[in-house]
């Protein structure tokens, strides 16, 4: 069995995941497999403090260790590791962008994910399958075009495709002239796909906790101790943790914990409806989108078809399915796939989105000295997750951000550098 | 799908209203607000888990803008009246 | 001939008088009506059905409902087909056709089982730990392992039945129409309320229609009959069969799934009722708990309460020698009815000490053994149980020597769990019950009540008073008198009371074999202690780490028990380790249904202006624009697409042109401050406009960007008429609506849309006065109407408005009529522009006359423009305030590498400036450098006879004369650009004022 002995923590065994290792324990009845994460008590100070225990706050931690060689800290998380919008969200990866500042950071967590599974030791499944946004008009067909050569000219994938190559590419799709709004071509971007969405949580924690980071479960903040223009202390339900530094990573809850520092934030909270069908064996191997309809599905690896659809377009904070958007996503659906109607719709669910006002993230420091923002994901924030997490460890290390995140400011808003994609305007719910 | 009393129209379904946000209040005299303070305004938002005062409006029905205070979290609509009518918390 | 020799001779709900004959797996059966597909099968002797998702382990019927886990089928083929049918619910009907799916070649022989051989190698999330080497292969092993998983097969043809949603209000709904449902309904509708009741089965009862109980000297059968006809006879109550109450959302407003029966052409599938509902009764029952020991996933292994259901309600006898084993009495109902059916049990295996007094008499009587302080560990056999071992147990781990017991049915009972899936959807608060080791709802969220089963009320004559009790509340809080109180139930049923707990069955020697919680997804308890041993150990990580409940069941039947196994791992309390969140629906809903009528043409509406018709007529191609249908061109026989756009367009030039502009959106606005009101709302000056006068306006978001732009007219002192982009016509309207009513209240405006109350058209071209002066009674000279300047004529006998301004560059008109009147008055202008060569236009001519003339439209109204990028800056008046002005003093507004709107034309005067074009420095060879800008549009002008475009370009306007590089990866293109001014075409404006 391969062993390895992380300097930082002697304590801990990590076992290397692979066929050998899974044969070997197979022999044991699977009975020796090591916890693949430490459920420590919270120690009274660290490093840094990473509040939010999802994929981007994990990330964080594990970029801090592995990047900067910061392994003294904890990561809180209130409920459980990967609980929030890691584990809610339809799975797709891209970074079909228009503007630069997000083409260059989508693009860079994309080659991130591309070596991800072997970068943690855990297979994050992540599958380049195509992700094709579907043209159903001539200013469908422009503004892909413009999208398409801006990601090409900065490096990005992108193929324009014509209806037969759609047709080609998705047979079982209405190609006809009689759809409402009939398919004229689609913007494509092979390299994008999906990924496992939990096992991206569970890699970032193991390999995190692997390299001495403290991941603290039900753990919540409940305040922060001030001492000048700097927090001195974590006040959370299992006790007081001082902290050097303190990055906060609740996306969906942005505005709540920000709130406990006196901060107010761009941000809106809203619920984005997903669904998934039950499983069938293969029909989709390509994630498939509708700008106009705000729609995508794409075929997970059990064999549902996940279908993420549109926000409330209400604030909320009730994570609760809401019919009117799943009926929507559904005839969406129903349009594109009419073979698809007679499948089921298994389980439908909603989660709470970090919607900033103008539809980018925020990744950088705030007007309190010690206090970093990582929020505003809006519905990018999955396949943001290496991305995010290794520019957060970049600005929390160094105290000022990654170039890739230097305009992910949150002063952007007072400074009129808003980077609005689709140029909605300050309407949170717009983007 | 929340049922929402119209003032003027009486109780309907959500999906005849349109949602406006939170409608700060704008400042009187925007030359003289500095930039942090211009884009508080146009940016930045309480954001609450719990009541929430908002506007929608009924445009579907009377086109009528309406004030709501509503839960975020459990959706229970507590109050409607005309914009600025609602009553103190 | 009659195949099913596991039929009994009587008995049952089934109608031995109307036989019907299906096939399964390709052999041809018989069952009856009133039968299930499950049921059928069983009287055919057929338990094999299916195959396990995982471990492709043989599978037969478990249950007999909803939350069947294993006896899922591929039903009908072809465009009708239909996968993971659960056999359980399907009605039988004559010709039915159901195949096993998950398994090749048959679920006899099923290639698919050797990974029940290679189980060592696939614990739970095995799938994490490996496929990692080489990287570059997952996606080949992810091919094969998505060939593996899936269930049934998806039908690839279009869906040849159509659905419906339906919606509807009442005081009560009733979820469920068993006992407590139907006394829930009873009450209410005695009371006057207008009720729905729904029910999931295609005879409504539950559990009254297997139940042997006597009710007031009625069988239960009987019983329920008479009440059905009570109910039925009510004018406010709506009995809806088939029919599943699927999901619970905010406000009390809830779903339900029905299956339109019988199927007939012209009559949808299926329907989707969308209820609100003042009060909600959830009456839907308990779900019996399986018990977890080796190999418990056998054919021939099944709940108790199934058996039950088979033999009482569908006459059909699931085993010969049977053998019970149950934690808790209601288990002895299903020997007792076994045993009178003929079945031989051979014994009753029950942990507990003894059993209730009134049934373990009742089941001494039988002659039935009873083995108490015993467990089953292991089934044996493997297509079919042929054989259980026996052991002593306590708290579950069992000891002594090993008893077989030859059975070919074990039914298996560990108690029941209150269906609080829709309660939970609701938001309500479930609480965990000691005493009936099960989740019940304790706080409601909504005007809700649970009665009966579903909160854990068990007895026939229980469930129906507490189901007519909740039925009374509801009603009285609906304001009705409460019903007469409900005359006192005398039933014969026998008592069942105490319960053990037993979550599951460990012996030394069976510690290797597979003992399954969750039977869909192939999920053990040694995959559940994995979990728990890797730090999974919160419910949520166990459900997603092991996939437990994940199935199309949902978990009905193994929730509880991995939670009770967890918290056992864990040494803590049910309660601690939590409940899953119940997501809607309760059981899957066929997307169809969800969809209903708008698929296809009709997945949004479709707007046409009044001139719809002619444009058809001439054989116009047509685009989407929004909601709307708007003629691109109108192409001549033998044209390409570039012939029609360039004839069109010099038509325009040269003689007369006439557009459809009717989709533009058109605000009425009149009353005392209206004048104000645009000042505040635009970034021009309106106080200095004439009446009769037009003005080309742009206004803002609130963040500084351009929002719309277009003319309004004065149109009297206090009444102007604005025009919108048609993109925005809508949003124009809310928005204005919204500064009047919420924060400029003091203003005396009022708004009305007229966009559809009137046609409009654009007449266009040098020679549009004299066709426009041919059909106008008043005067249209230039003198009478020059340059943006509106009047009011007849025009064709109708009242016309005809306004004075140019889209084109050309001298222009635009002419609003009503509606009515549009096809009349655009006829009318054709017919007098016949002879000077009038040619209609489409959106593409009309695309590239702006173009040619500079003017903005939607590509560079992206959202992200100011005004001033736009080379409108000039427009904004400096003394005063209106919307987004002040957010444009912000730096990153100001800044002077902000994207400019710039023309292009290309250097060689050929190449086609490519569609969405980046711009950057360079050569032909080498583009460098960052991108500078972007090209909005781009089209051949037939005027200038050479390719231009508008580009936003970094810092644009200073770079006039510049040589940049068009670059179109997509387009494979590389095009020399020269930056020019934004206005190709009569920068002058000479042509206009002509």
């Amino acid at each position: 069995m391969a062993l390895c002995a992380p300097p930082s923590n002697p304590n801990t065994l990590i076992v290397k995941y692979s066929i050998v290792s899974l044969l070997r324990n197979a022999f044991s009845h699977h009975e020796q497999w090591p916890l693949a994460w430490r459920s420590p008590p919270p120690k009274p100070e660290y490093d840094v403090v990473i509040i939010g225990g999802g994929g981007h706050g994990l990330a964080t931690a594990y970029y801090l260790a592995k990047e900067h060689g910061i392994t003294n800290v904890a990561v809180l998380e209130k409920g459980y590791l990967g609980g929030g919008n890691t584990g809610r969200n339809t799975t797709i990866v891209r970074s079909n962008y228009f503007l630069d500042a997000n083409a260059h950071f989508y693009e860079h967590s994309l080659k991130l994910w591309e070596n991800l599974s072997a970068d943690l030791n855990f297979n994050v499944m992540f599958s380049p399958r195509g992700v094709l946004n579907l043209a159903h008009s001539h200013a469908d067909l422009e503004a892909y075009s413009r999208r398409g050569n801006a990601m090409r000219v900065n490096g990005i994938d992108a193929e324009l495709l014509g209806l037969d190559e759609v047709r080609r590419m998705v047979p079982l799709l209405d190609c006809s002239a009689e759809a409402r709004y009939p398919v004229m071509g689609g913007l494509l971007q092979r390299r994008g796909g999906t990924a496992r969405h939990d096992a991206v949580a569970w890699g970032y924690a193991r390999g995190a906790d692997s390299r001495g980071v403290d991941i603290i479960q039900q753990c919540e903040v409940t305040g922060f101790s001030r001492s000048g223009n700097r927090i001195t202390g974590i006040d959370t339900s299992r006790g007081h943790i001082r902290a050097g530094k303190i990055g906060l990573a609740v996306a969906g809850h942005s505005g709540q914990v920000a709130a406990l520092a006196g901060l107010r934030l761009p941000i809106e909270s809203h619920v984005l409806q997903a669904l998934v069908s039950e499983p069938v064996k293969p029909v989709l191997d390509t994630v498939v989108t509708s700008g106009a309809a705000h729609f995508y599905v794409s075929q997970s690896d059990k064999g549902e078809l996940v279908l993420g659809g549109d926000l409330d377009m209400y604030n909320s904070y009730g994570q609760r399915s809401n019919l009117p958007p799943v009926e929507h996503a559904v005839q969406s659906l129903v349009a594109l796939f009419p073979c698809f109607s007679r499948l089921r719709m298994l389980r439908t669910w909603g989660g709470v989105m970090d919607m900033s006002m103008d539809g980018s993230p925020i990744i950088g420091k705030s007007p309190i000295d010690n206090l970093y923002l990582n929020c505003g994901w809006c519905y990018g924030g999955f396949k943001a997750t290496p991305a995010s997490g290794w520019c957060f460890a970049h600005t929390i290390a160094q105290d000022r951000p990654h170039a890739l995140n230097a305009a992910f400011t949150l002063d952007r808003y007072a400074q009129g550098r808003v980077l609005d994609e689709r140029g909605a305007g300050p309407f949170a719910w717009a983007h | 799908m929340m049922l929402i009393h119209c003032p003027h129209c009486g109780a309907r379904d959500v999906t005849e209203f349109t949602y406006g946000g939170a409608g700060a209040a704008r400042p009187a005299d925007p030359a003289a607000a500095d930039d942090p303070q211009w884009a508080d305004y146009v940016y930045m938002r309480d954001n609450p888990r719990g009541l929430h005062d908002e506007l929608w409006q009924h445009s579907a029905g009377c086109r009528r803008w309406i004030a709501v205070r509503r839960n975020t979290l459990t959706h229970d609509v507590i109050a409607t009246a005309r914009p600025g009518e609602l009553p103190p918390r | 001939m009659n195949t099913q020799h596991h039929r009994l001779s009587q008995g049952g709900l089934i109608d031995r008088g109307q036989p019907l004959t299906f096939r399964f797996n390709g052999r041809k059966l018989q069952g009856y009506a009133g039968d299930t597909l499950a049921s059928a099968l069983i009287a055919n002797g057929i338990h094999l059905v299916g195959r396990s998702f995982k471990y492709h382990r043989p599978r037969g019927i478990f249950s007999a409902g909803a939350e069947e886990p294993n006896a899922l089928v591929q039903l009908e083929t072809g465009a009708r087909t239909e996968p993971n049918i659960r056999a359980t619910q399907i009605e039988l009907y004559d010709g039915l056709v159901a195949t096993s799916q998950h398994c090749w070649p048959s679920v006899g022989t099923d290639l698919g089982a050797i990974n029940n051989l290679l189980s060592r190698l696939l614990p739970a999330g095995f799938y994490y730990k490996t496929f990692m080497w080489p990287p570059s292969w997952w996606m080949k092993y992810e091919h094969w392992i998505r060939k593996m998983a899936g269930l049934g097969i998806s039908p690839r043809k279009p869906d040849p039945d159509f659905y419906e949603h339906r919606h509807a209000h009442c005081d009560v709904l009733v979820a469920g129409g068993g006992p407590a449902g139907l006394g829930a309904a009873l009450a209410a509708a005695r009371a006057g309320a207008r009720v729905i009741l729904a029910d999931e089965g295609f005879q409504p009862g539950g559990s009254l229609l297997h139940e042997t109980a006597i009710i007031d000297n009625l069988p239960a059968t009987d019983w329920l009959a008479r009440t059905l006809a009570e109910l039925s006879a009510l004018p406010e109550v709506l009995i809806l069969r088939r029919s599943t109450v699927c999901a619970y959302f905010d406000h009390n407003y809830l779903t339900v799934a029905e299956t339109v029966s019988p199927a007939a052409a012209g009559m949808p599938r299926q329907r989707l009722w969308k209820i609100r509902a003042r009060r909600v009764v959830l009456a839907t029952g308990a779900i019996e708990r399986p018990l977890v020991f080796a190999d418990n996933d056998r054919p021939g292994i099944m709940l108790a309460s199934a058996a039950r259901i088979y033999v009482n309600r569908y006459g059909v006898r699931p085993g010969h020698r049977a053998v019970i084993f149950c934690n808790n009495d209601s288990a002895y109902l299903a020997a007792l009815d076994l045993h009178r059916c003929g079945t031989h049990v051979a014994a009753i295996v029950d942990p507990r000490p003894f059993a209730g007094e009134e049934i373990a008499a009742q089941t001494r009587a039988a002659g039935i053994r009873m083995i108490h302080g015993h467990a089953v560990v292991r089934a044996r056999g493997s297509r079919h149980i042929g054989a259980v071992e026996i052991m002593r147990c306590e708290n579950g781990l069992a000891t002594g020597p090993v008893e077989r017991v030859d059975c070919d049915l074990l039914c298996v009972s560990g108690g029941w769990s209150p269906v609080v899936h829709l309660f939970s959807q609701s938001k309500g608060r479930l609480h965990y019950d000691e005493n009936l080791t099960a989740f019940v709802p304790a706080v409601s969220a909504q005007a809700e009540q649970s009665a009966g089963a579903a909160r854990g009320v068990y007895g026939l004559a229980h469930c129906i008073s507490d189901g007519y009790a909740a039925g009374s509340r509801a009603a009285a809080s609906c304001g009705l008198n409460p019903p007469a109180a409900l005359a006192r139930l005398t039933v014969h049923q026998p008592a069942v009371g105490s319960i053990l707990p037993l979550w599951k069955v460990e012996a030394e020697h069976t510690r290797r074999a597979k003992s399954f919680i969750d039977l869909q997804n192939d999920v053990t308890t040694a995959d559940v202690a994995l979990a728990a041993r890797e730090g999974y150990v919160s419910v949520e990580h166990l459900k997603r780490y092991t996939t437990l409940g994940m199935g199309t069941d949902q978990g009905k039947i193994s929730n509880i028990n991995g939670l009770a196994i967890l918290a056992d791992i864990n040494a803590a309390q049910i309660p601690e380790v939590g409940t899953t969140t119940f997501r809607p629906p309760y059981t899957p809903v066929t997307l169809g249904t969800l969809a209903g009528t708008e698929i296809g043409a009709h997945f949004d509406p479709l707007r046409t202006s009044a001139i719809h018709a002619w444009h058809e007529q001439a054989g116009a191609r047509f685009m989407n624009a929004g909601l709307w249908k708007r003629p691109r061109l109108y192409p001549l026989a033998g044209e390409t697409e570039m012939q029609t756009i360039n004839r069109e367009t010099l038509a325009v030039r040269r003689t007369v042109g006439l557009v459809d502009v009717s989709t533009l959106g058109k605000i009425d606005i009149k009353g005392r401050d209206a004048c104000t009101f645009l000042e505040r709302v635009y970034i021009n000056r309106w106080r200095n406009l004439a009446v009769g006068k037009t003005r080309y306006g742009v206004m803002l978001r609130e963040d500084g960007m351009v929002f719309d732009d277009g003319t309004t007219t004065r149109i009297g002192d206090e009444h102007f008429l604005m025009t919108t982009t048609t993109a925005n016509a809508v949003r124009v309207m809310s928005t204005l609506e919204y500064w009047l009513q919420v924060h400029w209240r003091e203003l005396d405006v009022r708004l009305t849309s007229v966009t559809e109350q009137w046609a409009a058209m654009a007449l266009a071209g040098p020679g549009s006065r004299q066709v426009l002066a041919a059909v106008a009674s008043a005067d249209v000279g230039d003198a009478a109407l020059p340059y943006m300047a509106y009047l009011e004529t007849d025009i064709a006998g109708c009242p016309a408005r005809v306004f004075r301004i140019s889209f084109s560059g050309e001298l222009a008109y635009e002419i609003n009529v009503p509606a009515d009147c549009g096809a009349a008055v655009w006829t009318a202008l054709l017919a007098a522009g016949q002879a000077s060569g009038i040619t209609p236009y489409g959106t593409e001519a009309m695309a590239v006359l702006r173009i040619e003339k500079g003017h903005v439209a939607g590509m560079e109204l992206d959202g992200r423009t100011t005004a001033d990028d736009l080379g409108l800056g000039k427009m904004l008046a400096a003394d005063k305030d209106c919307i987004g002005k002040r957010s444009l003093t912000r730096p990153g507004l100001a800044a002077a590498d902000r994207r400019q709107l710039v023309g292009l034309v290309a250097v060689d005067g050929r190449s086609p400036i490519p569609r969405g074009a980046q711009l950057v420095a360079g050569n032909n060879h080498r583009p460098a450098g960052p991108i500078m800008g972007h090209v909005t549009s781009t089209c051949y002008s037939p005027t200038l006879e050479r390719p231009v475009a508008l580009a936003l370009l970094s810092g644009g306007r200073g770079r006039y004369g510049e040589r940049l590089r068009a670059l179109s990866p997509l387009a494979g293109a590389n095009v020399e650009v020269e930056v020019t001014h934004h206005v190709f075409y009569d920068p002058e404006g000479k042509r206009l004022r002509g």
